[in-house]
C-alpha cells in the first residue's frame, strides 16, 4: 500500500518488548557470564572509565536539566559513583567469599555456611534528581552482586536519561545490562515483567504502584522513598558552622530538591531570631546578592513542580511568615533560597515533602516539643539535630525513627559507606551502598553439610518416651540432661 | 464485625508500642520468658491439641514445633543483649508463613502501605540420590532413613521444607524403593493408619486435594507402595509413585501430604537442569558424596538452602537465615536473623563541630572542586601540597 506521505518510523514500548528484554536478560544471566569475578571487575571498571571520560557531558547534561552547578555534578554524583566502584573494587572478593555459619550440639557433626547468590535479573528505576547517581549507584549493586540489570532511568531529566542509555551501550556488556528509557507506558510495561528483584526510587504514590505490581511476582523489592527530614535546632552551638551545614544540606544539594535535604527546622522561639540572623547572613556569603540567578544553585526541575512549590508559597496559612527571598522566575524555573518563620503545623507547607528550595521553621516553647511534632508525622528518610546537650542526642537517637540521623550535620550519612542507607515506614524499606548495595541484590543460601557418620536413632519412629526425653535433652544442649536420660531416671 | 475488632486491636497495638513500653530488655525478656513458661506448663495440653488437629504425636511435636521454640527462646535470651546494642530501631513487619497464592494477597495488600513484609512460602523441595557415589550399606540405610524422616516425619508430609519429590538414577531406582519402602514399614508398621507416629491431614479440604492429586489414572498406575486411604479419618498411608507424569498436578504442584514422587534419571546431573526448569524451592537436600556435584549443585541451582545428605536439620541451626527465594519467599529468620528482620537498622552518625571544612560551602571555585576531589580520593599528600599552594587547580 503506497503512501505519499513519509511517516516516521515510531517504536512503540509496549508488552511485547519488554518481555522480549527480560527475555534477552534471562538468558544472558543463565548463561552464568555475569556470575564470573571477572566479569563483574570488568563492568565495574568500565563505569569507572566510562566516569572519567564523560565527565564534561554529564556535567553538561546536569546542566541542561536541572542547571546543576558543576561541582554537584562532579562531586555529589560522578564523585559518589567512582567512590562506589572503587569500594566495590577493592572488597568484592571478600564479599563474594561465603560465610562461615556456626553449628551446634543438636546437628552434630555438621558444617555450615551462607552463600550469597544472585538474585538473577534486577530492574532499577530511578530518580531525576540525581539521575546519574541514583542510577548508577544501585546498578553497581547489582553487577558486583552478579545480576543482570534493567535500568530505566527518569523521564524527567531527559538529557541525562538519554547520556544514560548512549553511554551505558558504550561501555557496558549490553547483552547483561540494559537501558530503557520512557515515561509511564513504558514503566508499565516493564512492571508488568517478572524480575528477580525491583529497586525504585522515588516518591511513596508510584513506590505503592511498583510494589503492587511486584507483588503479583512475590518480587522482593526495595524502596528509596522521601519524607520530610526535620532539622532540630537547639541552642547553645556553634551556630555559623550549624547553620553552614544545614544550608550545604538544603540549597547545596539540587537547591533542596534532594531525598536527604533538611525539610524543615525545629527551633525555640527564644533561639529562632539568631538562627534566621544567621542564616541570612551565610547565605548571602554563600549565594550573593542575586540569589534568584546565582550560578551555584540548580533551578527547579520542570514547571509542574514550579508551580507545586508557587502553590506553598501562596498558601492563606503562611502568607507574612516569609521572611527571607521569596523571588520566583517562572520562565527561567528559578526560586531563590526562602525561609518562612513560626509556620504553623496545619499549613500546606508542612503537609507534604516540600522537596524545593523553602524552610519553613517552627517554634516551640521548649526544645523538647520537637519530638511530638517529629513523631506526629510519618517516618522520615533522615532526621537532623544540632546540639551539644548529650541527653538529648540520646533522646532523639531513641525516640526519633528515620531511615538515618545524623548529629551536628547533614547529609553526609550518604557518602558513608559503613552505613545503610535507606527509609523506614514511608520513607523506604531495604537499603545500600557500600557492602549492604552487595547485600541488598544478593540471596543469602543456607548450606549445611552434613555427614553420614553420628545418626541418631532417637530422630526416627517409633516415638517413645525414651526417646522424648533424649530429644528434649539433647535441645536444651545441657550434657547433665543428655547423661541423665541415657542412664534412666525418672519420667519427665 | 470482625473488621472493627481488627482495627481496634491494631490501634491497641500501636498505642501500646508507642508509649515505647516494648522497647526495654526487661520487657522483653519478660514476654520471652514467658513464652517459655507456658510452652514448659502447658506442654501437654499442647501435645493434645496437636494430636487432635493433625494426629501428631508428643515426639514429631517436641522435635518439630516446642522444642524448636523453647530453643529459639533460649537462644534468644541469651544474646537479646547483644544484638541490641549498640543499633536501636523501631518497626513491625507482617511475617507471614503460607501458600504461593495468598502469599500474593499478602504482599499486594502491604504494598497499599508500603509495609515491608517477610513470606515464608514453600515450593517443590527435592532430593537428590545420587547412589553411584553412596555405595556402603551402612550409608545407603542411613539416606533411607534420613527420606522417610524428612518426608513423612514432620506432619506426614505437610511441611514447607519436607522432602516433596525424589530425583535418582534409573538403576538405582527399584533399590532405593526397596529401601524406603523398608523403613517406612519399620517406622510405621505393617498398618501405619494404626501407628501414632504418623499424622493425618490436616483438614477435608486439603485432603481432598491430596486425594485429588491420584485421581489422575495416570498418576494412581504409578503408585508402586501405600496408596492406602482412610476417607473418615482423613488418613493417607505413605505412598510412592515411579515417574508419574510430569505434567500431572502432582508434579507440579507443592503435594504438602504424604506422597512421595520418585523421578528416574539417565545421570544424576540431570537433576540441576531438571531442578532449573521449575521454580525456586525453599530447600533442596542433595544426597551425594561427590564434591564435584556438590558444587555444581549449589552454585547452578537456586534455593532458599541446600542441606547436603540429610533432610530438616537447617531448621534446627539458629546460626543460619531460615527463608526462601523467588516463589518460595521473601526475607529470613531464625537465630539472629530473626531479630534483625524486626527490626530497622538504623544508621547514626555523630559529627563534631570542629575541624570545620571551608571547601564544603558554595561560592564555588577551582580551588574547593579540587580540594574536595583530593579528599574523596583520599589523597592527603595531594591535599597538604595544594594547601600549601603547591598544586595547580
Amino acid at each position: 500500500m503506497a503512501t505519499t506521505i513519509e511517516e516516521k518510523e515510531v517504536t512503540v514500548f509496549g508488552e511485547e518488548e519488554a518481555k522480549q528484554l527480560v527475555n534477552e536478560l534471562r538468558v544472558a544471566y543463565d548463561s552464568g557470564r555475569t556470575r564470573s569475578y571477572s566479569w563483574r571487575v570488568a563492568q565495574l571498571k568500565n563505569i569507572l572509565r566510562m566516569c572519567d571520560d564523560s565527565e564534561k557531558e554529564v556535567v553538561e547534561a546536569l546542566h541542561k536539566d536541572l542547571a546543576k552547578p558543576e561541582l554537584e555534578s562532579t562531586l555529589y554524583e560522578l564523585g559518589m559513583i567512582k567512590n562506589a566502584c572503587k569500594v566495590a573494587l577493592k572488597e568484592l572478593k571478600n564479599w563474594i567469599r561465603p560465610e562461615k555459619a556456626k553449628t551446634s550440639l543438636t546437628t552434630f557433626p555438621s558444617s555450615a555456611e551462607i552463600v550469597s547468590e544472585p538474585f538473577g535479573v534486577i530492574l532499577i528505576i530511578s530518580a531525576w534528581n540525581y539521575p546519574f547517581l541514583l542510577s548508577i549507584d544501585p546498578v553497581i549493586g547489582a553487577i558486583a552482586a552478579g545480576n543482570a540489570v534493567l535500568l530505566k532511568p527518569s523521564e524527567l531529566a531527559p538529557a541525562s536519561s538519554s547520556l544514560l542509555a548512549k553511554l551505558f551501550a558504550q561501555y557496558l556488556d549490553t547483552c547483561s545490562i540494559k537501558v530503557v528509557e520512557g515515561a509511564v507506558s513504558e514503566t508499565s510495561a516493564l512492571l508488568e515483567q517478572k524480575w528477580d528483584k525491583i529497586m525504585y526510587t522515588g516518591n511513596g504514590r508510584v513506590g505503592r504502584i511498583v510494589m503492587a505490581a511486584a507483588a503479583k511476582h512475590l518480587t522482593p523489592v526495595i524502596m528509596e522513598l522521601g519524607g520530610k527530614c526535620p532539622v532540630v535546632v537547639d541552642s547553645d552551638i556553634n551556630l555559623q558552622v550549624a547553620v553552614r551545614r544545614l544550608i550545604a544540606g538544603k540549597w547545596g544539594c539540587n537547591n533542596g530538591q534532594a531525598c536527604i535535604s533538611p525539610d524543615y527546622i525545629l527551633t525555640t522561639k527564644d533561639y529562632a531570631p539568631k538562627l534566621v540572623d544567621a542564616l541570612k547572613t551565610e547565605l548571602e556569603k554563600f549565594y550573593g546578592k542575586n540569589q534568584l540567578e546565582s550560578k551555584d544553585l540548580s533551578r527547579i526541575v520542570n514547571s509542574n513542580h514550579f508551580a507545586r512549590l508557587s502553590k506553598l508559597l501562596e498558601d492563606e496559612k503562611v502568607s507574612g511568615k516569609i521572611v527571607y527571598g521569596g523571588e520566583r522566575d517562572k520562565d527561567k524555573l528559578r526560586i531563590a533560597p526562602t525561609i518562612l518563620l513560626d509556620v504553623l503545623r496545619d499549613s500546606l507547607i508542612m503537609n507534604e515533602e516540600i522537596f524545593g528550595p523553602l524552610l519553613p521553621i517552627l517554634t516551640l516553647n521548649n526544645i523538647d516539643e520537637s519530638f511530638n511534632v517529629i513523631n506526629s508525622g510519618t517516618k522520615p528518610l533522615a532526621a537532623y539535630i544540632f546540639t551539644n546537650n548529650k541527653k538529648l542526642k540520646e533522646k532523639f537517637v531513641m525516640s526519633v525513627s528515620a531511615g538515618g540521623i545524623v548529629i551536628n550535620d547533614t547529609t553526609i550519612h550518604m557518602a558513608v559507606h559503613t552505613v545503610p542507607f535507606g527509609g523506614v515506614g514511608e520513607s523506604g524499606m531495604g537499603s545500600y551502598h557500600g557492602k549492604f548495595s552487595f547485600d541488598a541484590f544478593s540471596h543469602k543460601k543456607a548450606v549445611v553439610y552434613r555427614s553420614f557418620t553420628g545418626d541418631a536413632a532417637l530422630r526416627y519412629p517409633p516415638y517413645t518416651g525414651f526417646k522424648l526425653r533424649m530429644m528434649k535433652a539433647l535441645m536444651g544442649g545441657s550434657f547433665l540432661a543428655i547423661l541423665r536420660a541415657l542412664f534412666g531416671g525418672s519420667k519427665s | 464485625m470482625k473488621m472493627e475488632r481488627v482495627d481496634k486491636e491494631l490501634a491497641e497495638l500501636r498505642h501500646t508500642f508507642r508509649s515505647g513500653k516494648t522497647r526495654s530488655l526487661a520487657w522483653r525478656e519478660t514476654q520471652l520468658k514467658a513464652l517459655l513458661d507456658l510452652v514448659h506448663d502447658h506442654q501437654e495440653t499442647l501435645f493434645d491439641a496437636l494430636h487432635h488437629d493433625l494426629g501428631k504425636h508428643p515426639v514429631e511435636s517436641f522435635r518439630d514445633e516446642i522444642g524448636v521454640v523453647k530453643k529459639s527462646a533460649t537462644h534468644s535470651l541469651a544474646h537479646l543483649k547483644n544484638w541490641m546494642k549498640p543499633r536501636t530501631f523501631s518497626q513491625f513487619p507482617p511475617a507471614f508463613a503460607g501458600s504461593k497464592a495468598v502469599g500474593r494477597i499478602v504482599l499486594a495488600a502491604a504494598a497499599q502501605h508500603l509495609t515491608p513484609v517477610t513470606l515464608e512460602l514453600g515450593g517443590k523441595c527435592p532430593a537428590i540420590v545420587d547412589l553411584t557415589s553412596i555405595s556402603s550399606r551402612y550409608d545407603t540405610q542411613i539416606v533411607a532413613k534420613r527420606i522417610v524422616g524428612g518426608k513423612w516425619g514432620p506432619c506426614s508430609g505437610q511441611a514447607c521444607i519436607g522432602v516433596d519429590y525424589l530425583l535418582v538414577e534409573e538403576k538405582h531406582a527399584q533399590f532405593l524403593i526397596d529401601l524406603l519402602k523398608k523403613y517406612i514399614r519399620r517406622f510405621y508398621g505393617e498398618h501405619p493408619k494404626e501407628s501414632n507416629s504418623i499424622c493425618r491431614i490436616v483438614n477435608r479440604r486439603n485432603f481432598e486435594r491430596v486425594q485429588r492429586l491420584l485421581k489422575d489414572p495416570a498418576v494412581s498406575a504409578s503408585i508402586v507402595a501405600g496408596g492406602f486411604i482412610d476417607e473418615e479419618r482423613q488418613f493417607i498411608d505413605p505412598t510412592i509413585l515411579l515417574n508419574p507424569p510430569l505434567d500431572s498436578e502432582l508434579m507440579t504442584e507443592e503435594i504438602f501430604g504424604p506422597l512421595l514422587p520418585v523421578i528416574t534419571l539417565n545421570d544424576i546431573g540431570e537433576s540441576i537442569e531438571f531442578i532449573n526448569s521449575g521454580p525456586k524451592p525453599l530447600t533442596i537436600y542433595p544426597f551425594t558424596k561427590d564434591e564435584k556435584l556438590k558444587k555444581m549443585i549449589v552454585s547452578e541451582t537456586s534455593s532458599g538452602g541446600v542441606t547436603f545428605n540429610d533432610t530438616m536439620v537447617q531448621f534446627l541451626c539458629d546460626s543460619m537465615p531460615f527463608g526462601g527465594v523467588g516463589e518460595s519467599g521473601l526475607g529470613r529468620y531464625h537465630g539472629k536473623y530473626s531479630f534483625d528482620t524486626f527490626s530497622h537498622e538504623k544508621a547514626v552518625m555523630e559529627r563534631g563541630f570542629y575541624p570545620e571544612l571551608e571547601p564544603r560551602y558554595p561560592p564555588w571555585n577551582s580551588f574547593k572542586l579540587k580540594f574536595i576531589q583530593l579528599a574523596y580520593n583520599f589523597d592527603y599528600f595531594g591535599l597538604g601540597l595544594l594547601l600549601m599552594g603547591l598544586k595547580k587547580h
